[in-house]
């Protein structure tokens, strides 16, 4: 297999790449790990056109140190750098510290030689229906920041999400950075739903946060991936669950609402009957698990 | 970047400088050219082998810096100044590394194919934990398919290495 032509940059800051791919307009594409714009743009044949060519020119972000790190910031929150490798997710202190589940969720990616590639922008901006980050990260209110040679702006993770593979992150932005704010949230938790336990894409995946005080949840996010063109929230199960006391026909109930919420494909994964009847039980399951974990 | 050139043939051209096994080598490469088709093509060291080359089957893994990764879906230009360990890398020059050896007194492979690949992510993976457990060696391979079905004299093998027996139910 082979992938057609291109030019390739490696801007060394990120004022250069912005200004890189302000100058080349449509023709340029970002870089970072390239996992999954590399396959997608191999073909076997001159003649058989990749599922997703390449464009003429790509840059690529491996010179940007700085968007490589995962800190606290006071005030702000954790910061993941957009080129955090999953495997860095998985074996930063940080994050195994305060948001284990983010960890965890990293962990269920792929296959150890792609978690060492893949990076937290390229999951994000790729915006596959399937991709294992997005869920837990919009549970935990992530928001994201997007630089451009315009300046920046920052959004919240759930607005970046349009269509299957279809971001508002225009050609001339670059994520820079995803932040996950201090929580009041008391437990998370994300369940993937696959063929196998490594390299398989999620059937469905469902990810909950929840605040809960002497039994009684005040506060919870239900985000269910694979089920939807995007990563949807399912407000009404959340609406449903706040100022309740746990129990399990609760938990049970918000399964199902949760499930009607959803507007899942049937294709070679998984049938829509299959998918939605999975969000009741993954919904049931973390609910679950977050409350009985005691931390994020 | 300064060390691209534009052919006649309007393809731009790059120049990079990748450390493996130890040796920096600097070839002439284009954009397109993956770190697999560098090792073997440029570089003659096809004990790297090219499977599904789209990251599922793990047979072209090497390390890059110390960690496993598909080099299927690393470009040559993304490795320039990167330092790749592949299997050529692995024996020392007294003899076969202690992965090597006990893959072969433990019957760990069969065709051979995607062996290359297996010892990569297990060498990976005792440099850094060099008493794994079962468990963990199948998660440190879970990216390397056999179509042999060998895998378990490969975790045997493996554990081998860390001197562990295997606490085996299946014979």
């Amino acid at each position: 297999m082979y992938i057609p032509d291109f030019e390739y940059y490696a801007p060394d800051s990120l004022d250069e790449a912005c200004q890189m791919l302000a100058q080349f307009g449509g023709r340029a594409k970002v870089l970072a790990g390239g996992t999954d714009i590399l396959p997608k743009a191999k073909t076997f044949s001159p003649i058989a056109p990749p599922q997703t060519p390449l464009p003429e020119i790509l840059v690529s972000l491996k010179n940007l140190e700085e968007l490589k790190k995962i800190e606290y910031v006071p005030g702000k929150g954790v910061v993941i750098g957009a080129l955090a490798t999953h495997n860095d997710l998985v074996n930063s202190e940080l994050l195994n510290k305060k948001y284990m589940s983010i960890s965890e969720a990293a962990h269920q990616m792929a296959n150890n030689q792609v978690r060492n590639r893949g990076t937290v922008g390229g999951n994000l901006i790729n915006a596959v229906p399937s991709a294992d980050l997005p869920p837990i990260l919009i549970a935990l209110n992530a928001s994201i920041k997007l630089v451009s040679v315009d300046g920046e702006r920052v959004l919240p993770l759930e607005e970046l999400f349009l269509d299957v593979c279809v971001t508002c992150c225009t050609e001339k932005e670059i994520l820079t950075e995803v932040v996950i704010p201090d929580q009041k949230m008391t437990g998370s938790n994300y369940i993937k739903f696959g063929a196998r336990r490594s390299g398989a894409l999620a059937i469905a995946g469902v990810a909950v946060a929840v605040e809960v005080e002497n039994n009684v949840i005040k506060d919870a996010r239900i985000v269910a991936g694979a089920v939807a063109p995007t990563p949807i929230r399912t407000k009404k199960a959340e609406d449903f669950l706040k100022g309740k006391e746990v129990t399990a026909e609760l938990l049970e109930e918000a399964g199902v609402i949760a499930s009607g919420e959803c507007k899942p494909i049937t294709d070679i994964r998984g049938s829509a009957e299959y998918r939605t009847n999975l969000v009741r039980v993954l919904t049931k399951r973390a609910l679950r698990k977050a409350i009985d974990q005691g931390h994020v | 970047m300064q060390n691209a050139v534009k052919g006649k043939d309007g393809i731009t051209r790059y120049l990079v400088t990748i450390k493996v096994n130890g040796d920096e080598y600097t070839r002439i490469v284009k954009a397109n050219t993956l770190l697999v088709n560098f090792l073997r093509d440029e570089l003659d060291l096809t004990g790297t082998k090219r499977g599904c080359e789209l990251g599922d089957c793990g047979s072209c893994t090497v390390l890059l810096n110390g960690k496993p990764v598909d080099s299927c879906l690393v470009l040559a230009v993304e490795a320039d100044g990167q330092e790749v360990t592949t299997i050529e890398g692995v024996a020392g020059v007294d003899g076969l590394d202690k992965i090597q050896e006990e893959f072969i007194k433990n019957g760990g492979l069969q065709c051979g194919y995607c062996t290359p690949g297996m010892i990569m992510s297990a060498k990976a993976l005792l440099a850094k934990n060099p008493k794994p457990t079962e468990k963990e060696v199948r998660e440190a391979i879970a990216g390397n398919l056999c179509r042999c079905t060998g895998y378990v004299l490969i975790v045997k093998s493996i554990l081998a290495a860390s001197g562990q027996e295997m606490e085996t139910y299946y014979e």
